[in-house]
């Protein structure tokens, strides 16, 4: 070991704009990139722009259902709002985002100089991007049901047989399926390719034991991409034989079951979920403990632990059928693999208390949204358990509960991480520091908006509002919850202005970064800020899980205690 | 390089926020409490307001469930908050990193077996609820109707009585000593519904070609609401629920009303005209005419319902006459088409239907 | 800069044969999910033909394919050995009995629905065998054009000995489609039939 050249942290130079070239020229560039990095840059962009719009469609169910018998927007529209929501949410906001997260720092973490497959990557961030276009070209092109210019409305998981061609007529339905379907699979080549990256692209002395927790975390979730996204294609791929084709897969009226659209898509869905999560659980591992100044607490059992998270989610997936009248040892069996798998997800929660615990915190914007993501988890976690249990689960199962629940995870945990990222992460990509005043305005308004509109959001459900109705009685009592939750949405807004005026100011006025801005130890702060095309000038030798400490610590480095 | 960001928070907003959170979650307490927590029948549909078996069953498991989740997060959260209050860098912190803590097998040890036990626990407690609801037996009384979820209606049959209604159930309240269940065979005629009246039962969906099952087991006489709990399409959310718990009496009362064939009367023979030569007789069913529509609701006792249209709207003379008008007015999308009828025809054939006791 | 043995990862060479086995367990977990739909819906059509009625073992198409992953096994072992003629025959006969098996599905499918009356959208029976039976044919289709793409560039001289390891890789592909066939021939053909 101690034979390894020690790197010397490359010297800080100012970064120098581009001299301006033609503007053509730079789209060009952009658009036919190969490099790890502006993917993961287009990817992230991508996925932000769809979060906004998801936000947008968010926020006009949100003042429909502020007041009861509310005329704001017709159930036509409304019921294709929330199907657009959800899908434009996870698939073309929250799937893109954790791939950028992924290319750009998977190949610096692990002390590469890209990706194992470039022209794949480009090729899967494509396919990505092209699916959602033709998701939104069903707003002016769709025809269905009620005329043109239809978007699907048939809920985010489209359960047959609403999706049939009997109910769901016109091609609005289409439109759902064949975006899907094509940014499946760049879904697929995204997985495969940071699979292969981390397996075979790994720097020199970047054993599997000294890959940091975000680079465990993705691999899992790379796994899960294989594994997962391919019942999705399959039953999409059945769904369009069924309408294109006459097909009898969710025909009931052949015979066929609408139950096995159920099975096969959320065999899907449940690891989808935790494709979605786990990456933000890496990033937690990264930042809290920079920000504690100790290493991530319990490095093995973390790894661990989200291989078990990795392969237990692949069995519960039918929690989310409680109520289709499965047989009583069904149920017993998702609820017993469902609980389960808290424990590995409350062992994180627990590790990275341990983390800061007896540590020195300093509260940087990343490190506030951080905090917060790991009590948020918390709590999404017990409202989990409760509605693991399905008998709980029999009164709770599509109702406002359950959306609060998931929202309080992808929002709570994932989005809250997503901005932890950002900041964490914005000076390596740019070279400049962000605002941590705009941060904090950032932080709070955003903190407040969240659980005014999802802590409260609990209660409708627990009041017996089912999801997905475009009103409601005013006799139920639902209607003050409802208005507190429509309210905090405007915080919410509040809050990601002010994070995109800071990343548009902090990148021309921004302070300069230089190559390690946050005194930490992996092995992307050790190049400069952005960094060069290569990465890195010479590979970095990693001598333990924090090579930076090993250089900033010879007394003591970190490699004696491994 | 390194950069140093310790701004340190004020406390004196945060301690005003501080009481701002506890005032509203005062508030909220009382406020839910009032209504979530409602003795009897309500119109707001609360989970923690079982008054059937089934639901009290689910209610007290969920107590359990929610008291272990509270003894979690109290305990968690305060681990958390002592630990970014009490670690936190100090101003007179030299800058020297901490203890660098790499783990504790012991610890891990325990925060590993505690939650495996704790999740036997609450897996047990779920399976006895799970076995007590679905593998129910039931007694030679019990009252057996089957649902049929349509878009965007139910329909409800009594296979014992020969009765078939809509949109309003009828069941009899059942003594603790002599239980009487109401057993709901569930069908789907369309797409996937689901039976949701959070007071008597959990939801079970309504699912084509399957048979699903429900039952309740009310202990007190009322009116509870739910409404379907699985989209199903544009007018989802009005296809409420109603359900009526009759004193035995009264029940078999209203059982040989419904038995009863549609009452007839000269006055109101213009309507039945209107009815009977539209399109009307195509989609509904009165039984003792011509008209055996089986598509929309059964209106052979129409006038004993409190609402209509799946309870979007009361049961008056001026919501039936905007109903057959222009039924896209009160449930915007349903399946039911405007008649294109001249006033004349409505006023009679609202007199006719408002003669359907 | 020397680091010891132990620490080098494995090697960026290993990229092709890593990717392709991302690829098979993404497209397996495809077809598990057809294979079960198949299984799911046995003997559930409510009218039309059965299996029994009408499907027949295709052991010829069978043999063909299944003899096309050895002579793909000897096209590779030849390309490595440097043999880039005796690679390309085999290369050839491979392609040949891949085309052999399509033209062989084709015929049986014209069989089905025009003398049979099964199609795609006949029962339950014709909905799952079709789409199952056709996606592994689509695969097929897939790699035959792939292996036209390599036998064409054999032919203009492109292909040498130094890319013994990236036709390999393809191989793999060809490997995993012939596996698929021996489930959905047990499946679809005997245990179901």
């Amino acid at each position: 070991m101690a034979e390894a050249q020690p790197m010397v942290p490359p010297l800080v130079i100012p970064q120098e704009r581009e001299a301006s070239r033609p503007f053509v020229q730079v789209l060009h560039d952009w658009i036919v990139t190969v490099d790890h990095k502006r993917l993961g840059i287009m990817y992230f962009s991508y996925g932000i722009l769809a979060l906004v719009i998801g936000g947008i469609e968010a926020s006009i169910m949100r003042a429909q259902l502020a007041r009861a018998n509310n005329h704001l927007v017709s159930p036509e529209v409304f019921n294709q709002l929330f199907t657009m929501h959800g899908t434009t949410m996870i698939f073309f906001a929250a799937m893109p985002i954790v791939f950028g997260i992924a290319n750009y720092l998977v190949p610096l973490m692990i002390g590469a100089r890209d990706m194992a497959f470039p022209r794949l990557n480009a090729w899967g961030f494509w396919m990505t991007a092209f699916g959602g276009i033709i998701l939104y070209f069903s707003f002016i092109g769709g025809f269905g049901l009620y005329g043109a210019g239809s978007a699907p409305d048939v809920g985010w998981f489209a359960y047959a047989p609403l999706t049939s061609p009997a109910f769901s007529v016109g091609h609005s339905t289409d439109y759902w399926t064949i975006g899907l379907l094509i940014s499946g699979f760049g879904s697929i080549a995204t997985g495969l390719n940071i699979m292969t990256t981390i397996l075979c692209m790994r720097g020199p002395g970047m054993k599997l034991s000294r890959m940091p927790m975000l680079v465990w975390l993705y691999t899992v979730t790379a796994f899960l991409v294989l594994v997962a996204i391919g019942p999705l294609t399959a039953a999409q791929l059945m769904l369009l034989i069924d309408r294109f084709l006459g097909g009898h897969f969710f025909d009931t009226q052949a015979g066929g079951s609408a139950v096995i659209w159920m099975h096969f898509f959320w065999i899907f869905g449940h690891p989808e979920v935790y494709i979605l999560v786990l990456p933000a659980f890496g990033v937690l591992s990264e930042v809290i403990p920079v920000f504690s100044r100790k290493p991530i607490f319990g490095y093995n059992i973390m790894v661990a632990a989200t291989i078990a998270i990795g392969f237990i989610s692949l069995s519960v997936w039918a929690h989310h059928m409680f109520t289709v009248g499965m047989t009583s040892y069904a149920n017993a069996f998702f609820v017993a693999s469902t609980s389960a798998i808290a424990v590995p997800t409350g062992i994180k929660i627990f590790n990275w208390i341990g983390t800061m615990w007896g540590g020195k915190i300093t509260f940087t914007t990343a490190m506030l949204f951080s905090v917060a993501a790991v009590a948020q988890m918390l709590i999404a976690g017990l409202t989990g358990i409760m509605l693991a249990t399905a008998p709980f689960d029999w009164q709770l199962a599509n109702s406002y509960f359950v959306i609060a629940h998931f929202h309080y995870v992808i929002l709570g945990v994932i989005v809250f991480s997503v901005f932890s990222a950002a900041y964490y992460w914005y000076p390596k990509v740019t070279g400049r520091m962000m605002s941590e005043t705009l941060g904090k305005w950032h932080f709070w308004l955003f903190l407040i908006g969240f659980h005014m509109t999802f802590d409260f959001m609990h209660i409708p459900g627990l009041l017996g509002m089912p999801r997905r109705i475009y009103t409601y009685e005013a006799s139920r009592g639902w209607e003050t919850w409802n208005l507190i939750v429509s309210i905090g949405v405007i915080f919410q807004a509040l809050g990601v202005l002010f994070w995109v005026f800071n990343v548009i100011k902090s990148y021309f006025k921004g302070r300069v970064a230089g190559s390690d801005p946050w005194d930490a130890w992996t092995l992307e702060w050790m190049t400069t800020s952005p960094p060069p095309d290569y990465n890195f000038a010479e590979l970095p030798v990693a001598t333990s899980r924090r090579p930076l400490w090993d250089l900033k610590h010879p007394e003591d480095p970190d490699w004696k205690y491994e | 390089m390194r950069s140093r960001n310790c701004e340190r928070q004020n406390s004196k907003p945060r301690s005003l926020a501080k009481r701002a959170l506890v005032a509203i979650f005062f508030v909220t307490v009382v406020a839910w409490s009032a209504t979530g927590f409602a003795l009897g029948p309500s119109s707001t549909p609360s989970i923690f307001s079982p008054d059937s078996t089934p639901a009290h069953d689910i209610y007290h498991l969920s107590l359990f469930v929610m008291a272990v989740c509270l003894g979690i997060f109290l305990v968690v959260f305060s681990l958390i908050a002592y630990s970014i209050v009490k670690y936190r860098k100090k101003a007179t912190d030299d800058d020297r990193e901490p203890p660098q803590i790499y783990g504790s097998n012991q610890v891990e040890l325990a925060w590993t077996v505690i939650p495996i036990l704790i999740v036997v626990v609450l897996f047990l407690a779920a399976a006895r609820v799970i076995h007590a609801v679905e593998d129910a037996q039931f007694p030679p009384n019990t009252i057996e109707v089957t649902a049929t979820g349509h878009q965007f209606w139910w329909e409800f049959q009594y296979p014992a009585y020969g009765i078939t209604t809509a949109n309003e159930l009828h069941v009899p309240v059942s003594d603790r000593s002599h239980p009487a269940p109401t057993h709901i065979m569930l069908l789907s005629a369309d797409t996937d519904h689901s039976f949701w009246v959070p007071q008597l039962a959990g939801k079970i969906d309504l699912i084509p070609n399957r048979r699903n099952e429900i039952w309740v087991e009310p202990h007190d006489l009322g009116h509870y609401v739910g409404q379907c709990a699985q989209y199903c399409g544009i007018q989802h959310a009005k296809m409420l629920l109603n359900v009526f718990v009759d004193t035995p009496e009264d029940f078999h009362k209203w059982v040989q009303q419904q038995k009863e064939p549609a009452t007839t009367s000269d006055q109101v023979a213009a309507g039945r005209k209107v009815f009977e030569t539209n399109a009307c007789m195509n989609c509904h069913t009165i039984t003792g005419t011509i008209s055996h529509g089986r598509f929309g609701p059964d209106l052979t006792h129409l006038m004993s319902r409190t609402t209509i249209a799946s309870g979007a709207a009361p049961n008056t003379q001026d919501n039936l006459t905007l109903w057959v008008k222009n039924p896209d007015a009160i449930k915007p999308g349903c399946l039911m088409p405007a008649m294109q009828l001249d006033d004349q025809d409505v006023n009679a054939l609202v007199a006719y239907l408002m003669s359907l006791h | 800069m020397s680091v010891p043995q132990s620490d080098m990862p494995l090697s960026a060479n290993l990229r092709g044969k890593i990717g392709m086995w991302c690829l098979i367990v993404a497209e397996s977990s495809i077809f598990l999910i057809f294979v079960v739909a198949y299984l799911y819906y046995a003997g559930k059509s409510i009218s039309g033909p059965t299996p029994a009625q009408v499907l027949h073992v295709p052991y010829f198409a069978s043999v063909c394919l299944f003899a096309s992953s050895g002579t793909i096994m000897l096209a590779e072992r030849a390309l490595h050995r440097g043999n880039v003629k005796q690679f390309g025959l085999f290369w050839f006969v491979t392609l040949a009995l891949g085309v052999t098996f399509l033209v062989e599905t084709g015929l049986e499918w014209y069989r089905l629905i025009y003398h049979e009356g099964l199609t795609i959208s006949t029962n339950l029976f014709g909905t799952t065998y079709y789409s199952l039976v056709g996606l592994h044919a689509f695969h097929v289709t897939v790699g035959a054009i792939g292996l036209t793409i390599i036998l064409l560039l054999t032919l203009f001289g492109g292909v040498k000995h130094e890319h013994a390891e990236r036709v390999s890789v393809f191989g793999m592909y060809w490997h995993f489609v012939d596996a698929i066939w021996v489930v959905v021939l047990s499946v679809v053909y005997f245990i179901t039939r």
